[in-house]
């Protein structure tokens, strides 16, 4: 399903270790003070990365319980990496 | 039984430190007396139950150390001081030169010296800056209009005009520049300082140095809610090593001895500039006790000397919410203070 290339994305994909999640969606990042509120599908991908699942495990997943196609779910995963990125929740 | 005087008690849209401080100190201390010391017969904290004890008018800076020194001298023969805590920039260069003469009548303090003061004033920031290694912003004094109209084409808009003391404006048109310009040289004097904008997070960090390099205490917090004096009246402690070694940093190479706070802003590189370093607590310094280092209560435990561990953790995300309050005051309060400099609340608090 993913070529070498995604792996290497996939790496580079990690939530910073000491980011704090909880069950309800609230995010905190204790570096910088900023927290953001996720809703249920946000928290569930969240609590999988920081569990260092792969990306192609949480997107079998999505596809598994959710009715989207896998083109959409990429567009959208993109989107999703972008907001993670802006937000400086992703490790370098 | 210790008896701590304490200015800053102006707890309002611009607040002075006295009221954190002395909160802070009631958390340390079971047995305590606080004596205020204002300015001005409107500063909240004088009237507020369960805060200050008992509080003296003092003469304001300008009017020099013979008046304050007679005006203590005062106040020690009515209510025996242990330890002055004084809490305004403006004042402490007399609270220094005085302090050889409190410790002579047995009043303590714990306090930079004038060297250290002096260093770290807004218009030595940049020299500081580059004595210590640490990233400063550009800026300009500014004596009058035409040398603030240079320090607009050189440092660009948006441009901060500050305050000698206090109060910072960002300016983005040379006219508003202006107008800050004369606002601030009426209130506070000249020079007035005009600082090259730096975009980013603001984060201050309240510190607490040994006088001999050592770290006792830092805390840093993150800006979460500014006011349009530029205040924090929401914050955020937050964990960040580069912050904490930026701090130590600061003490080590000073030798600061006492509380400070630096004002430090985040460009979006993560480079770390100091915008300003304030030679005492900040007025958010009880979010530094509530997150479990008690800077102020500290502070007179070795003032008084006693010895004290160095603080080595605080609570991350410990988030403090200003708020704003109509506190109702009896006329007789305020005609009581404003007549005689001096009202007793203690068996109020009591």
């Amino acid at each position: 399903m993913f070529c070498k290339g995604h792996v290497i994305t996939i790496i580079k994909m990690r939530i910073k270790k000491n980011i704090a999640t909880s069950e309800n969606g609230f995010i905190f990042n204790p570096a910088t003070g900023d927290s953001f509120s996720a809703n249920h599908l946000a928290s569930v991908i969240l609590a999988a990365m920081k569990n260092g699942d792969e990306v192609a495990l949480i997107k079998h997943n999505i596809l598994e319980q959710y009715e989207v196609s896998t083109e959409q779910l990429d567009r959208d995963w993109d989107d999703w990496m972008l907001q993670l990125k802006e937000a400086n929740l992703l490790e370098a | 039984m210790l008896t701590i005087a304490v200015t800053g008690l102006n707890a309002h849209d611009n607040p002075g430190p006295g009221v954190a401080v002395i909160r802070s100190l009631r958390d340390a201390f079971a047995n305590l007396t606080i004596i205020g010391l204002s300015y001005e017969s409107l500063e909240p904290a004088i009237y507020m139950d369960g805060l200050v004890d008992k509080t003296y008018q003092i003469p304001y800076p300008t009017a020099g150390t013979s008046a304050l020194s007679e005006r203590l001298q005062h106040i020690h023969e009515q209510d025996k001081l242990d330890v002055i805590i004084p809490n305004f920039d403006s004042e402490l260069f007399n609270f220094i030169k005085i302090a050889p003469w409190l410790a002579s009548i047995g009043i303590k303090t714990f306090l930079p010296s004038h060297e250290q003061l002096a260093s770290r004033d807004k218009v030595n920031l940049l020299q500081f800056g580059k004595k210590h290694g640490f990233m400063v912003p550009e800026h300009r004094q500014i004596n009058n209009l035409n040398e603030l109209q240079k320090a607009g084409e050189d440092l660009g808009y948006p441009l901060v005009v500050k305050g000698k003391y206090y109060e910072a404006y960002v300016t983005y048109t040379p006219d508003v520049a202006q107008k800050s310009f004369h606002q601030l040289s009426a209130k506070w004097g000249l020079p007035v300082i005009a600082q090259k904008f730096i975009k980013g997070a603001e984060i201050n960090i309240a510190g607490l140095g040994d006088g001999e390099g050592n770290v006792i205490s830092i805390v840093p917090m993150r800006k979460m809610y500014i006011t349009d004096k530029g205040k924090a009246w929401a914050g955020i402690t937050i964990e960040d090593n580069a912050l904490i070694e930026l701090a130590t940093k600061f003490i080590k190479n000073t030798k600061w001895r006492g509380g400070f706070e630096l004002e430090i802003m985040r460009d979006a590189d993560d480079k770390l500039y100091i915008m300003e370093i304030n030679p005492r607590f900040p007025a958010w310094i009880y979010l530094a006790t509530g997150a479990g280092q008690n800077q102020p209560g500290t502070l007179v435990k070795m003032a008084i000397g006693e010895k004290v561990t160095p603080f080595i953790k605080y609570e991350v995300g410990k988030m403090f919410i200003r708020y704003s309050w109509d506190q109702l005051v009896d006329i007789a309060d305020f005609q009581q203070f404003s007549a005689f400099g001096e009202i007793d609340r203690s068996k109020i608090n009591a």
